[in-house]
């Protein structure tokens, strides 16, 4: 969770995430039932309501989140930082203490998400205001604002200085509590939307915020290296969501049979009845394999390829057609990619030897292009060195090779040998059932029994899943 | 200043060209498309395995095959389970206990984590005498280590804290490829079935598409409001599911190089921490902070089935290769397998 500045129009946006995420902290600690226990405070000779100890925050959040001591006072200090949380006595600073210092919640009106930005000429209301009740008041950078504000919002001054008298005139007839609070609230609130200097701004900088930015330099090279990505970008072919919509849901629905989660499998699911015979009957080197395994081979060429069992019957058939030899260098391609790095240029060399020199004893059919910048990146070989072979006779097998495969009787002959698993039910008597837990007592068991059959009759399920 | 002012208002004009492109293929609306596919239908998933034995925290879960998983938690160990029978093959002490990832490699050979440490640390199951012992320390990265995937047993992918997500060789522990374009913390990352392109998530909001031979970026995504925290692809390779902080999940689609679904409800207001999608893709399954695991139709976006039954956020979740069961791990210390 981040509070961040990347540019000035797109501060409150990305902030409000994260303001929600503490506002919401702050509501559950304010709950009448479960927040912190509020009490009233003496202040002076006025009893303010509604406040708490610095302890308080620190134990609460302790205790509400399982975190240790020091967590709990950074959170509680950036409730705090973020103007949600105030002093009441003075020093009036934007410090959390974990001791008996009074605190209380700020009210929402003053919130960062409410009250952002905070406009100067509240603000210059807010030192008029202070100026008038006792001159001489303001501190050292407070005057220096209130005049910098005097020269340039002029115009309004006379506003201003009205707004000052009556609000203060307003807040004489308060209750002296009352009107404490309501200082406190607004001093507060500008504590945090104009600190004085010296002072980290929490607007403009989050935690650890300057370390981060000074990792990526928004600097000119950074631009253009946004301008070139962005040119390429923009000169990408997009295909229309409709059709990427569509082959969504065509995916959806081809797949679903082999989703277990979705539709069951058969013979049992092993997590559900403790059979294990569905794993048995799909394993790479069992005799002959189920319907579903042999119908996903013809989705697409991966399937195929990445079934073991599904590549030794394709090599098969191409060695019927005397076409073996791109299988076997496809897979040599594979194991140059994915293999380790010292092997790479014996690897190569290998497959130069039986696959791509001329007169090789299995040599397959690249075209002249591919085949010269190949060789000539054999020089210097690599990893990806034979990519672009790989890729040639990869789509070869795929046009040609591939779709006569599905059509040829080797494949259908499997297709129709191929078994379709009997489905094991799940015993309903609970005996019978293999106990993964300790067994229940027997009273438990005709109970269980009963309910069972309730269960099996009526349409409601059992589980852990709740009601949306 | 004057031409970095320039260079920018040129970047985000061709931001702008490229948004209207993108509106420019979009024909059909989702509802309109699936008005006609049948409904799923409540899917109610029940517990049937509860993996006990971390003590902290599980930070991290993945999958080596149907049965076998490994797990990383902050108590320091990685626990690669038998899951079907609970036990535990492997429990491998760590060096350091702030792990944030795990990975197991696709040949079952090997296992990998990292965390606050900075590094990826790369572990030999087979090893000759039976011993679970440290084959590779990758180290390079000037942030924490938030994700890691194995390409095979001699590559592996890694996202950071540093912005940046680094394809590293083994066996020399060296840095094949560095993928820098974030600007923000990488969280998360994903490889595409054909391991020609793998996808990363990051703080910046957005998510990219990278090249795994050439080390560029192919396509960018925005258009989440907070941090993105998951990322996975879509089963057939042509989309991008992400799982954001701003409670949403979103599918991007590859070809029309655009957003094309929002999963989201007015009633989840807490962020994704993890999704993984069903083996047709038909479901996904997403962890929220809110302890529970929401389950999306993942073509009419809408919410079908829900997994409760953690005490405290799901951090992680994973469906097997098989497609049999998920796993979602959590803060409560306890791993469940679902199906």
């Amino acid at each position: 969770m981040t509070i961040n500045t990347l540019s000035q129009d797109g501060v409150q946006r990305q902030q409000m995430p994260c303001l929600t995420k503490m506002e919401r902290m702050i509501i559950s600690m304010q709950d009448p039932d479960m927040g912190i226990k509020l009490r009233n405070q003496r202040l002076l000779i006025t009893v303010i309501p509604h406040a708490m100890t610095g302890v308080d925050i620190v134990e609460w959040l302790i205790k509400k989140f399982s975190i240790s001591d020091e967590e709990a006072l950074h959170v509680g200090q950036l409730f705090i930082k973020y103007g949600y949380i105030y002093p009441l006595k003075e020093p009036r600073n934007l410090i959390l203490k974990a001791d008996d210092s009074s605190y209380r919640f700020q009210t929402p009106y003053y919130w960062m998400s409410t009250r952002w930005p905070a406009s100067e000429l509240d603000y210059a209301i807010y030192l008029a205001k202070k100026n008038i009740r006792k001159q001489g008041e303001l501190i050292e950078y407070e005057k220096e604002c209130y005049n910098a504000l005097h020269k340039r919002i002029n115009h309004t001054w006379d506003f201003v200085v009205m707004q000052a008298r009556e609000q203060l005139r307003a807040s004489k007839q308060r209750r002296k509590a009352d009107r404490i609070v309501l200082e406190c609230q607004e001093q507060a609130y500008w504590l945090v939307n104009r600190p004085p200097p010296g002072t980290q701004d929490s607007i403009d900088h989050g935690p650890e915020r300057r370390t981060m930015n000074t990792r990526v330099q928004l600097n000119a090279e950074f631009y253009k290296k946004e301008i070139e990505h962005n040119r390429i970008s923009l000169a990408r072919n997009r295909v229309k969501s409709s059709i990427c919509l569509e082959s969504y849901v065509k995916y959806c629905e081809q797949y679903q049979p082999h989703d277990p989660i979705m539709q069951g499998c058969l013979p049992s699911n092993p997590w559900i009845t403790d059979d294990i015979m569905f794993w048995n009957m799909t394993s790479e080197t069992v005799a002959l394999p189920t319907k579903l395994r042999v119908e996903r081979w013809s989705f697409c060429f991966m399937e195929l390829l990445n079934d073991p069992m599904g590549r030794k019957e394709f090599l098969t058939y191409l060695e019927k057609e005397f076409s073996a030899e791109n299988l076997c260098f496809w897979q040599a391609c594979e194991d140059v990619r994915h293999g380790e790095t010292a092997k790479i240029p014996e690897k190569v060399d290998e497959v130069y030897k039986q696959f791509l020199a001329p007169g090789a004893s299995r040599w397959v059919n690249i075209d002249s292009k591919t085949m010269e910048k190949t060789l000539e990146g054999l020089k210097r070989p690599h990893r990806f060195v034979l990519d672009d072979a790989q890729m040639h006779i990869y789509f070869l097998m795929k046009k040609d090779s591939y779709p006569r495969y599905l059509k040829s009787e080797l494949y259908k002959n499997l297709l129709a040998r191929a078994i379709v698993p009997q489905e094991t039910k799940k015993s309903v008597f609970p005996f019978m059932r293999r106990q993964r837990h300790s067994s229940p007592s027997p009273a438990l068991a005709t109970q269980t029994a009963e309910d069972d059959g309730k269960a099996k009759n009526s349409n409601s399920n059992s589980g852990t899943a709740s009601r949306l | 200043m004057g031409e970095m002012e320039q260079l920018r208002k040129e970047a985000e004009s061709l931001k702008d060209e490229i948004t209207a492109a993108r509106k420019a293929v979009q024909d059909l609306t989702l509802q309109d498309h699936v008005a006609g596919t049948a409904v799923v239908g409540r899917v109610q998933l029940k517990t049937r395995k509860t993996l006990r034995g971390h003590l902290s925290k599980i930070y991290a879960v993945h999958w080596g095959d149907s049965k076998l998983c490994v797990s990383a938690s902050q108590d320091g160990k990685l626990i690669v389970w038998d899951s079907y029978t609970t036990n535990k093959v492997h429990a491998i002490p760590l060096k350091s206990s702030w792990v944030m990832t795990c990975a197991y490699a696709p040949s079952g050979n090997m296992v990998a984590c990292g965390g606050l440490d900075n590094m990826c640390s790369i572990y030999n199951l087979k090893g000759k005498d039976g011993n679970v012992k440290v084959m590779r320390e990758l180290a390079a990265h000037t942030g924490y280590l938030s994700c890691c995937r194995f390409l095979n047993d001699n590559e592996i992918i890694t996202s950071s804290g540093d912005c940046t997500c680094v394809l590293w060789d083994i066996e020399t522990g060296s840095q094949k490829t560095v993928f820098a374009g974030h600007l923000g913390d990488c969280m998360s990352l994903g490889v595409a079935p054909d391991f020609n392109t793998f996808i990363s998530g990051a703080c910046d909001f957005t998510a990219k598409l990278w090249d795994i031979r050439d080390g560029q970026c192919r396509q960018t995504f925005g258009g989440h409001e907070s941090d993105i925290n998951a990322i996975g692809f879509f089963p057939n390779g042509n989309a991008v599911i992400t799982g954001s902080d701003d409670a949403s999940c979103k599918l991007y689609d590859l070809r029309s190089d655009q957003e094309l679904i929002t999963y989201q409800d007015s009633g989840i207001m807490c962020g994704v921490t993890s999704l993984a999608p069903s083996l047709s893709g038909r479901l996904i399954l997403a962890g929220y902070d809110d302890f529970n695991c929401n389950i999306w139709d993942s073509l009419k976006a809408e919410r079908v089935g829900v997994l409760s039954g953690h005490d405290n956020r799901v951090s992680c979740i994973g469906v097997t290769p098989d497609g049999m069961a998920c796993c979602t791990g959590s803060w409560d210390s306890f791993l469940k397998i679902w199906n």
